[in-house]
């Protein structure tokens, strides 16, 4: 009886399958999803596109407590960015450093340029150019995530790359 | 914008007269021992200042509340006086005031001057001793009355103490309102009792940090209003604003030297690293004090201008340096487990207060300025930003509890054991003491 239910079952689990497999499969080139930032699941984003840099690309990388070397995970994200910006030469960036609150102000001030700089060297050495890159530092005064623990503090530490110019 | 007026008070010394022993030289009836703390607070009964209206009750209202919170004085309830003060001018009846264990008496009045200005009188009296200790009269602009309150409550801290008081004194400090992740942040200035308290900037930009001139009625401060987050100057009688030099990146934890004529700050470098520079406010000359691939910051100048304390990751962590104004001798001088950044100098000299990083706690502490004799006198979820009260014996500082939406302002004495929070509109961070008024 077991044997016989389990195969009838077996059509429906295999059509499941296959649709996790290409939502995984999404998932793994998306780190920053789309839900992620708060846009409609599975929006189509046009090539060269703000939309596409912020959501497909992934506009921001996470560093580690006191730190602005730039972790493995960041390098992938940033290669993709570096990648998409000498694709769509036209906009110019500025890449803002931010830092956690368990710092104090004027260190983390300090803190948030490195990483920002930090993160512009890494797209200089890929390749983007220099004079399209300004950077700017928030220190501790401009966190996503408000809560009073690493959770929070983990998603504060990073640095975001916003497209200025118009892209064509 | 309100002006502020300068040189409002003359004080003249009462003259005794036939009712008052001349008064007897300063005697510290209060030791101040920073590492024992002080063991009792002195009983002092404050009267109602007469007057033909609310004005001599309130401003003793106001020394009342200055000394008690200096944590060294505890003013006795009026509804213990056994003696209606009716003449100011004459002795009161001593044992009546020994009897409420009060060591001291304070009595005075109130007068309006023809032109309109206040004249109040006050002296303060020794009842065991039973003798005048103080007699004095200041005059004043009618809105000018709680200095008149503060400058009185100095006059009895240093009659006690020994050493000047600092209730005659401003803060500046960044009121913050609005949600965490978006905070609204302005300049905002008062009296270190909280008391008139007044906006400097409108909320638009990010501002931060500001400081006082030690000399004029100025702040240096950083904002975020030119999109690059820069130094500023602002004239507070004008509302007039600078830029602070033409430096090619951020600039940012600003400075004044003790004479007021440098501004300290450190500069970003193009590497990512910052570095410390002075600006000399007439000259336009800058100076370079360090030059390190590491973040130097939170400069903050001894009061003889001779040395300069601030902060330094060069050896892996943020800890405490001290250096010569002129960038010789570099040394650090903090060693503690944990973190150590915001050294700030006493106005006294001796000793260089800090924020310190350990096992997830913020601390308040001071050390002297070798680094010798460290000494945690607070504790918090996230608390920095000391800044010394004109005279060197209270610290205030912003601290955040876990949980809480925001910051506030709170005064700690070097004992560590008399905290008490400072009222402000909103929440609060980065205050800073101005020296006593002039």
């Amino acid at each position: 009886m077991r044997r016989i239910a389990a195969l009838t079952r077996h059509p429906v689990a295999i059509v499941f399958l296959a649709a996790l497999a290409v939502a995984g499969c999404r998932t793994q080139q998306v780190p920053n999803t789309a839900a992620d930032l708060g846009l409609g699941a599975g929006a189509a984003a046009a090539p060269g596109s703000r939309q596409e840099f912020t959501v497909t690309v992934g506009d921001r990388i996470f560093f580690d407590t006191d730190s602005s070397v730039i972790r493995p995970d960041a390098q992938a994200t940033l290669t993709r960015q570096a990648q998409w910006l000498n694709q769509y030469p036209s906009y110019s960036i500025t890449i803002e450093g931010h830092a956690d609150e368990r710092g104090t102000r004027e260190y983390n001030l300090a803190l948030g340029a490195r990483r920002a700089a930090a993160t512009r060297d890494f797209l200089i050495a890929q390749g983007v150019a220099a004079n399209r890159i300004q950077t700017i530092s928030y220190g501790k005064e401009r966190p996503v995530a408000t809560c009073d623990d690493i959770s929070c503090w983990s998603q504060n530490r990073r640095a975001v790359t916003v497209l200025n110019g118009a892209g064509s | 914008m309100r002006t502020f007026v300068k040189a409002i008070l003359t004080i003249a010394s009462l003259a005794a007269g036939a009712l008052a022993l001349a008064a007897v030289p300063a005697r510290a009836l209060v030791e101040i021992d920073v590492n024992k703390g002080v063991v009792e607070p002195v009983p002092i009964a404050i009267t109602d200042f007469l007057s033909a209206d609310a004005m001599g009750a309130e401003i003793t209202g106001v020394v009342a509340a200055d000394l008690r919170r200096s944590g060294l004085f505890a003013p006795i309830d009026k509804g213990a006086f056994i003696e209606k003060i009716s003449n100011p001018d004459v002795a009161p009846r001593f044992e009546d005031w020994r009897v409420i264990n009060a060591q001291a008496v304070v009595t005075g009045r109130v007068r309006q001057e023809p032109d309109g200005r206040l004249r109040v009188e006050f002296r303060v009296w020794d009842t065991f001793a039973g003798q005048q200790l103080k007699g004095e009269q200041l005059f004043a602009n009618r809105e000018n009355w709680r200095r008149v309150a503060h400058i009185i409550a100095d006059t009895i801290y240093e009659q006690f103490t020994g050493e000047k008081g600092y209730f005659d004194s401003r803060i500046v400090y960044v009121d913050e309102s609005g949600p965490r992740n978006n905070r609204v942040k302005r300049l905002a200035i008062m009296d270190q009792d909280g008391a008139n308290h007044r906006y400097l900037s409108d909320g638009r930009s990010i501002v931060l940090t500001p400081r006082f001139s030690p000399e004029r009625q100025e702040i240096t401060y950083m904002s975020y209003e030119s999109g690059q987050p820069q130094v500023y100057l602002l004239q507070l009688e004008t509302g007039q604003r600078e830029l602070v030099g033409n430096f090619p990146g951020m600039t940012f934890a600003p400075r004044f030297s003790p004479s007021g004529d440098k501004v300290i700050m450190s500069l970003l470098r193009e590497d990512g690293n910052s570095n410390i520079f002075t600006m000399d406010l007439r000259t336009r000359n800058t100076a370079r004090l360090t030059d390190t691939n590491a973040i130097d910051t939170s400069p903050s100048y001894s009061p003889d201008g001779k040395q300069v304390t601030f902060t330094s990751d060069r050896g892996g962590r943020a800890q405490i340096y001290v250096m010569n104004a002129d960038g010789s001798n570099q040394r650090r001088i903090s060693f503690g487990d944990g973190t150590y950044s915001t050294p700030v100098w006493s106005p006294r000299g001796d000793l260089i207060a800090f924020t310190k990083q350990s096992a997830g706690q913020f601390q308040i502490g001071v050390m002297r300025t070798d680094g010798s004799g460290e000494r945690i006198i607070s504790t918090g979820f996230l608390q920095e930003g000391p800044t010394w009260s004109p005279n060197g014996r209270v610290i205030m500082f912003f601290r955040q509890d876990a949980g809480a939406a925001g910051p506030k302002l709170y005064t700690i004495d070097l004992t560590g054991r008399n905290e008490q929070p400072v009222p402000t509109p909103n929440f609060g961070s980065d205050p800073a003491w101005s020296p006593l008024l002039k």
